[in-house]
C-alpha cells in the first residue's frame, strides 16, 4: 500500500539532494551549516522512525540551533538568466502554462481514482500521495520537454527552498508544539478559566466569549483545530448549547469559522502567513497578516452575529 | 465551585506571545514555549525533548507538500513568471483587482469541492498569481513604488488564504468538519456532516463580498 512511508522516503531524498548540492556549492557562505540543516531534515524523513523519541528531539534541537546560526543560508544554485527565460518564452509562448496544470490535474484525478483502486493507496493519504505523484510526473515532463540538465531539478528546488529558509520547517515545528501543549494540559486550563469570564445568563456575552476565545486561542496556537475542543468543551457545549438551548450545529460549524479568523492573524500559522511572505521575498515577515487583518476582523464580527442571531431560534 | 488546575503550563503561551511581540526567531520561540509549558507542568527536561522529538516525527506529513518546489523551480527556470507577466501586459482588462477576485472565487469553489491541494502559495501564488497581479498593478500605475508592489503581492497571498479557509468548510469530508462532528458525537449529539457544511455557506458568501470589496478598493486607490 502506498502511503506515508513512501512519501517520507521521497521527501527525504529531495531534502537530501539539497544537502548534497549545498555541500558541493563552493560559493555558499554557510556551506556546512546549510548541509547540516538540510541533511538532518532529510535524516528525519528517511530514518526518523528508527530513532528513539529522545534522539529525534536532540536532532530537532540541532536543526533549530543550525537555523539560529544562519542555516540554511543562500548559495548560488545554477539557474537560467533573464535572457534565457525571455528566449524560452519566445520559443514556447503560452504553452509554458501547461505544466502548471500537471500537479493540480493529478491531484484532481487521484482524489477520484485512487479510492477505487482498492488497497493500492492508503485511503487516508489520497491527497498527499496524489500531490507526490503529481510532483514526480511534472518534474519528469519538464525534464523531457525542456531538456535542462537533470541536476536542474535539484538546483531549482534548492533556489526556492533557500528563499524560504528556516521557515520551511516552522509549520512542522508548530504542529509539534501543539502536541507538547496538549501533553502539558494547556487546553484544559484555558477551558477551565474561560467560563469564569461570562456574566450569568447573558447570551451576547457568552457568544462573544466563545467566538472571541476561538479567535484568540487560535491566534496563539496558530490552529483552529487546537482551539475548538478547548472552547467548545469550555463554553460552546456547556454554556451556549446545554445552558441556553443553542443549536449545536450552528455553534459548532460557525464557531470553527470564527477560529479561522484567528488563523488569518496568527504568526503561529506559519504555512499560511509567514512562509508565503518568504516565498514572495517580502521584506516584512508580517506583510501577509497586515494584508488580511481587515477581512479577518469583519468576518469574525459576521460569525459572532451569525451565532447570536441564528443559533437560538 | 470547581478547583482550578495549576496555571504554570500557561508559561508556554506567555512565551509564545512575548516571543512574537519582540520578533524573536519563531523556531526559538517554539522551543522555548515547549520547555516553558513542559517545565510548568512538572515534566523533566529529557521528557520534554522526547515529547518534541516524537511530535516532530509524527508531524512530518506537514512538510511533505514541499515536494512541489522542484516543479515550481523548473517552471520558473523556463520563464513561467515572465509568461504570466507577458499575458497580463497584453490583456489590459485584467486589472490586479480582477485577477485576485477571479482567483478568490476559483479558490473558494475548488476548496468547497474538496480540491484544497490544486492551488496554494508555492504552487500558484508565487509562480503565477502574485507576478500577474504585480504586473497588472505596475502596468496601470507605472509610478508604483516597491512598497506598493509588495502590498499587491501580500494581498495575493492573503487572497489565497481567505479563499481556502472560507471555501473548504463547505466540503463534507474536510478535517475541520469531521472534528466538529466527532466532538459533538463524543458529547452524545449526532449530526450529519451536511448539516455542518451548510452552515459554512453564509460565511463563505460574506468572505467573498468582504474581501472582494477590499480588492476592488485596492485597485481604486491607485
Amino acid at each position: 500500500m502506498i502511503g506515508l512511508a513512501q512519501l517520507y522516503a521521497l521527501t527525504g531524498l529531495v531534502f537530501g539532494g539539497w544537502a548534497i548540492a549545498t555541500l558541493l556549492d563552493r560559493q555558499h557562505a554557510a556551506r556546512l551549516r546549510g548541509f547540516g540543516f538540510w541533511g538532518l531534515i532529510s535524516l528525519e524523513f528517511l530514518a526518523g522512525d528508527g530513532f528513539t523519541d529522545f534522539e529525534n528531539g536532540v536532532i530537532l534541537l540541532a536543526i533549530v540551533a543550525l537555523a539560529l546560526a544562519g542555516a540554511p543560508g543562500k548559495g548560488t544554485p545554477a539557474t537560467s538568466s533573464d535572457a534565457d527565460r525571455a528566449a524560452s518564452l519566445a520559443a514556447h509562448g503560452n504553452r509554458l502554462f501547461l505544466p502548471a496544470l500537471i500537479v493540480p490535474g493529478v491531484a484532481l484525478a487521484g482524489t477520484f481514482i485512487f479510492p477505487r483502486l482498492g488497497q493500492l493507496v492508503d485511503p487516508r493519504q489520497v491527497t498527499l500521495v496524489s500531490l507526490g505523484l503529481g510532483a514526480i510526473i511534472a518534474v519528469a515532463t519538464l525534464l523531457i520537454w525542456l531538456r535542462p540538465p537533470a541536476r536542474a531539478a535539484v538546483h531549482e528546488g534548492r533556489r526556492l527552498a533557500e528563499g524560504v529558509g528556516w521557515a520551511m520547517i516552522l509549520p512542522q515545528m508548530l504542529a509539534s508544539l501543539g502536541l507538547v501543549f496538549a501533553l502539558a494540559g494547556v487546553g484544559d486550563i484555558v477551558g477551565a478559566l474561560a467560563p469564569l469570564a461570562i456574566p450569568d445568563g447573558n447570551r451576547l456575552a457568552a457568544v462573544l466569549a466563545f467566538t472571541g476565545g476561538m479567535a484568540i486561542f487560535t491566534l496563539v496556537m496558530g490552529n483552529a483545530f487546537a482551539a475548538f475542543p478547548v472552547l467548545m468543551g469550555g463554553i460552546g457545549l456547556p454554556v451556549l448549547v446545554q445552558g441556553m438551548g443553542g443549536d449545536p450545529v450552528v455553534v459548532g460549524a460557525v464557531g470553527m469559522l470564527a477560529g479561522f479568523c484567528g488563523t488569518l492573524l496568527s504568526p503561529m500559522a506559519a504555512n499560511f502567513n509567514i512562509v508565503p511572505a518568504a516565498l514572495l521575498n517580502l521584506p516584512d515577515r508580517y506583510a501577509v497578516i497586515r494584508a488580511q487583518w481587515p477581512t479577518a476582523a469583519l468576518l469574525w464580527l459576521f460569525n459572532t452575529a451569525l451565532i447570536w442571531g441564528a443559533a437560538f431560534r | 465551585m470547581t478547583t482550578l488546575p495549576s496555571l504554570w503550563p500557561l508559561a508556554g503561551i506567555a512565551l509564545v506571545v512575548a516571543g512574537f511581540a519582540v520578533r524573536a526567531n519563531p523556531l526559538a520561540v517554539v522551543v522555548a514555549a515547549a520547555f516553558g509549558a513542559g517545565l510548568g507542568a512538572g515534566m523533566a527536561v529529557p521528557d520534554i525533548i522526547a515529547a518534541l522529538g516524537k511530535a516532530f516525527v509524527q508531524n512530518r506529513y506537514v512538510s511533505v507538500p514541499w515536494l512541489v518546489l522542484p516543479v515550481i523551480g523548473l517552471m520558473e527556470r523556463a520563464g513561467l513568471q515572465e509568461a504570466g507577466r507577458a499575458l497580463i501586459e497584453r490583456t489590459r482588462s485584467a486589472t490586479s483587482a480582477r485577477i485576485l477576485l477571479i482567483y478568490l472565487g476559483f479558490r473558494q469553489i475548488t476548496a468547497a469541492l474538496g480540491l484544497t491541494q490544486i492551488a496554494g502559495h508555492a504552487q500558484s501564488v508565487r509562480p503565477l498569481i502574485a507576478p500577474m497581479a504585480e504586473a497588472a498593478a505596475v502596468r496601470d500605475d507605472p509610478a508604483l513604488d516597491d512598497a506598493g508592489r509588495n502590498r499587491v503581492k501580500a494581498m495575493a497571498a492573503a487572497t489565497d488564504n481567505v479563499g481556502l479557509f472560507f471555501g473548504e468548510d463547505i466540503f463534507l469530508a474536510i478535517a475541520s468538519i469531521l472534528l466538529i462532528k466527532g466532538f459533538l458525537e463524543g458529547a452524545g449529539i449526532v449530526v450529519e456532516p451536511l448539516q455542518l457544511s451548510v452552515w459554512a455557506i453564509p460565511t463563505a458568501l460574506t468572505a467573498f463580498a468582504v474581501h472582494g470589496v477590499r480588492l476592488w478598493r485596492m485597485g481604486r486607490r491607485r
